[in-house]
């Protein structure tokens, strides 16, 4: 790095070649075709993975939505599938409780990430960058199983119960929601820090020569222009908290319930399909297909989500 | 470089501004800043020290030498999950690893990125990269079952679903390294004669596989730690024996955590806590194995 290159570095791809002369790769030999099928084929694995995902969830899903329609299971409020008396599929209780989780996490991730993102960007020297990017990112490798531990054992009786005094149960949505927005902090800080640095720096030029301090340049120039890319980091998050499993199984509670109180306890999504995948319904049954009208409605859900934060990404890109 | 001279000139800047940050506001803001930071090793250090105090009590061989056991929770041990662990983990590797660098090695080196179905692969990858755990999960329970495979919790479910899962950080960071070899390398490989192909496994992919090792290693510690996938597929959480192919039953740790933890009784909790730290030794040795290969192989340019 520390050597002026003239060339860049990159693959001869024929897309880069484009601004190169020659072509220098030598003829093909016999055999090399079927290696580059081969790569493809790998490549398209992922295309297949999508297929996959797609057919999977759908075809139960189907199945279920022919015993139960799609409007009792998008606009009821009653979630009972297993009550063999009289079974509920209205979808809200588990949907309006990973919203309040999600909330929850937000709450707690977007001012931390963004912090950390602004100092490592907009304050930190290039060596503090490197040394300090590590320790924001030892927060993701933490499984999430031991997060749900952690809260189900440490947030709620220590920290909520003991020093916070909130009249909360022993499992409940607040202690779920706050670690897990501890758990997606990451996700925001290093993609929103992405955004800050893309910033050019005439703009904090511009600012400093007008008589601006850091904290100034910072807030009202840098950040404005990064909003795009902030904003894909935030919402990236976002899909992250609505898709993550084990903390809410451990810690929100397993009893679905339509509240948007966060100190009581409720079932997620995601808590649903941990809790009823492990049970021990018949393979087929409209209970056990419940899994898959649940997991199709999250898919679409992050897909919708993420669609979103990728177009985002793709705006800061070409505006710098 | 270009790059080099912003953040040089990024850091004169920095100082620039200096003279006016002491005001008590700024000084505020550099503080929440600086909170933000260190937020996050504040809950690390409580997390660790809440749970091995809560586990020191079980820090005993029959931790890891002993079956999980209902009768006597105070001996209770996670022999089945770390062996499971381990085993399906090496076969997640050997499936997906291959897939995933000769993917990235097609849309690094080969692919025509004007071509629509190209970029459709590569917006594809983002999108997977951000699927939920648990969609991977009914993913593979679909997958095997159209394998003529019935039977629930088998090893070779797990790996699929792990695979399935970890593919796209591979690939991400499979590309990143192919990336960051210069130009200059295959340049000269192919002005010797060499085929883009003869380029690309001669030359290319060995001065990449310190990078692409590192990813790879940090993309199966997320994966050892999957728990919500394995729970979809219906990974029994009883197993007193231990994994002995890809059609054996297996169970793996943090699904025996999850299982432990959800029990009421205090021992159960208490070994919980303490196979937590044995499953975050496991993930630390895997990065501490990332960071010695980056920091021993990795050649700059």
């Amino acid at each position: 790095m520390t050597t002026t290159t003239t060339t860049p570095a990159g693959p001869p791809s024929p897309a880069g070649l484009r601004g190169h002369p020659v072509d220098l790769s030598g003829r093909s030999r016999p055999g090399e075709a079927v290696i580059r099928a081969g790569l493809f084929a790998a490549a398209l694995v992922s295309v297949l993975t999508t297929v996959g995902i797609v057919i999977a969830l759908l075809r139960p899903a189907v199945e279920f939505f022919r015993d139960v329609p799609v409007w009792e299971f998008l606009g009821g409020t009653r979630w009972a599938p297993h009550d063999s008396g009289n079974p509920d599929f209205g979808v809200w209780p588990l949907v309006s409780a990973t919203l309040v989780i999600t909330v929850v996490a937000l709450v707690v991730a977007v001012p931390l990430g963004l912090g950390a993102a602004m100092y490592l960007s907009e304050y930190a020297s290039p060596k503090m960058r490197r040394r300090l990017k590590p320790i924001v990112e030892l927060l993701a490798g933490v499984p999430s199983v031991v997060y749900g531990f952690f809260a189900l054992t440490f947030v709620t009786p220590n920290l909520l119960q003991k020093v916070l005094h909130i009249d909360v149960g022993f499992t409940n949505a607040l202690a779920a929601g706050l670690v897990l927005g501890v758990m997606i902090i990451p996700t925001i800080a290093s993609l929103s820090e992405d955004a800050l640095f893309a910033v050019p720096l005439s703009l904090r030029q511009g600012s400093f020569a007008m008589g601006a301090n850091r904290m100034q340049t910072t807030l009202r120039v840098v950040l404005p222009a990064a909003m795009s890319g902030v904003a894909a980091a935030v919402i990236l998050g976002l899909s992250r908290a609505v898709g993550e499993t084990m903390i809410v199984a451990l810690a929100a509670g397993s009893r679905p319930h339509l509240s948007l109180d966060p100190r009581e306890g409720m079932q997620a999504m995601t808590g649903y399909i941990a809790s009823t995948a492990g049970g021990e319904n018949p393979v087929g049954s409209t209970s056990y297909n419940t899994l898959f009208a649940v997991g199709l409605l999250l898919f679409v859900i992050t897909l919708i989500i993420n669609i979103i934060s990728i177009a985002l990404v793709r705006r800061y890109r070409q505006e710098y | 470089m270009a790059a080099y001279a912003e953040t040089a000139a990024k850091t004169v800047l920095a100082t620039a501004g200096r003279d006016r940050d002491r005001t008590v506001k700024s000084l505020v803001f550099l503080g929440l800043l600086w909170f933000s930071l260190f937020f996050g090793v504040l809950v690390l250090v409580a997390l660790i020290v809440s749970t091995a105090l809560e586990g020191a009590p079980r820090f005993d061989s029959d931790l890891i030498t002993r079956y999980s056991s209902t009768l006597s929770p105070e001996r209770t041990g996670f022999r089945a999950g770390i062996l499971g662990s381990l085993m399906v983990i090496l076969v997640t590797a050997a499936m997906s690893v291959p897939i995933g660098i000769a993917a990235a090695l097609h849309l690094e080196e080969f692919a025509n990125k004007d071509r629509w179905y190209n970029r459709f692969i590569e917006v594809n990858l983002q999108n997977l990269a951000a699927v939920p755990s648990v969609v991977y999960g009914l993913l593979a329970v679909a997958f095997v079952t159209l394998m003529g495979i019935h039977q629930r919790g088998l090893v070779i479910s797990g790996a699929v679903a792990l695979s399935l899962l970890i593919l796209p950080v591979i690939i991400i960071t499979t590309r990143e390294a192919v990336r960051a070899v210069p130009r200059e390398i295959r340049d000269g490989s192919m002005a010797l004669g060499a085929t883009r192909w003869q380029t690309t496994w001669k030359q290319t992919l060995p001065s990449a596989v310190p990078g692409i090792a590192t990813g790879t290693i940090l993309g199966l510690s997320r994966a050892i730690g999957e728990a919500a996938p394995l729970l979809i597929i219906g990974t029994a959480t009883a197993i007193r024996f231990d994994p002995n192919g890809l059609m054996s039953q297996f169970t793996a740790l943090p699904l025996e955590i999850y299982s432990t933890t959800s029990q009421s009784r205090e021992d159960f909790r208490v070994a919980a806590a303490a196979a937590i730290i044995v499953l975050l030794v496991m993930i630390l040795a895997l990065n501490g194995l990332a960071i010695f290969i980056r920091n021993k192989f990795q050649r700059s340019w």
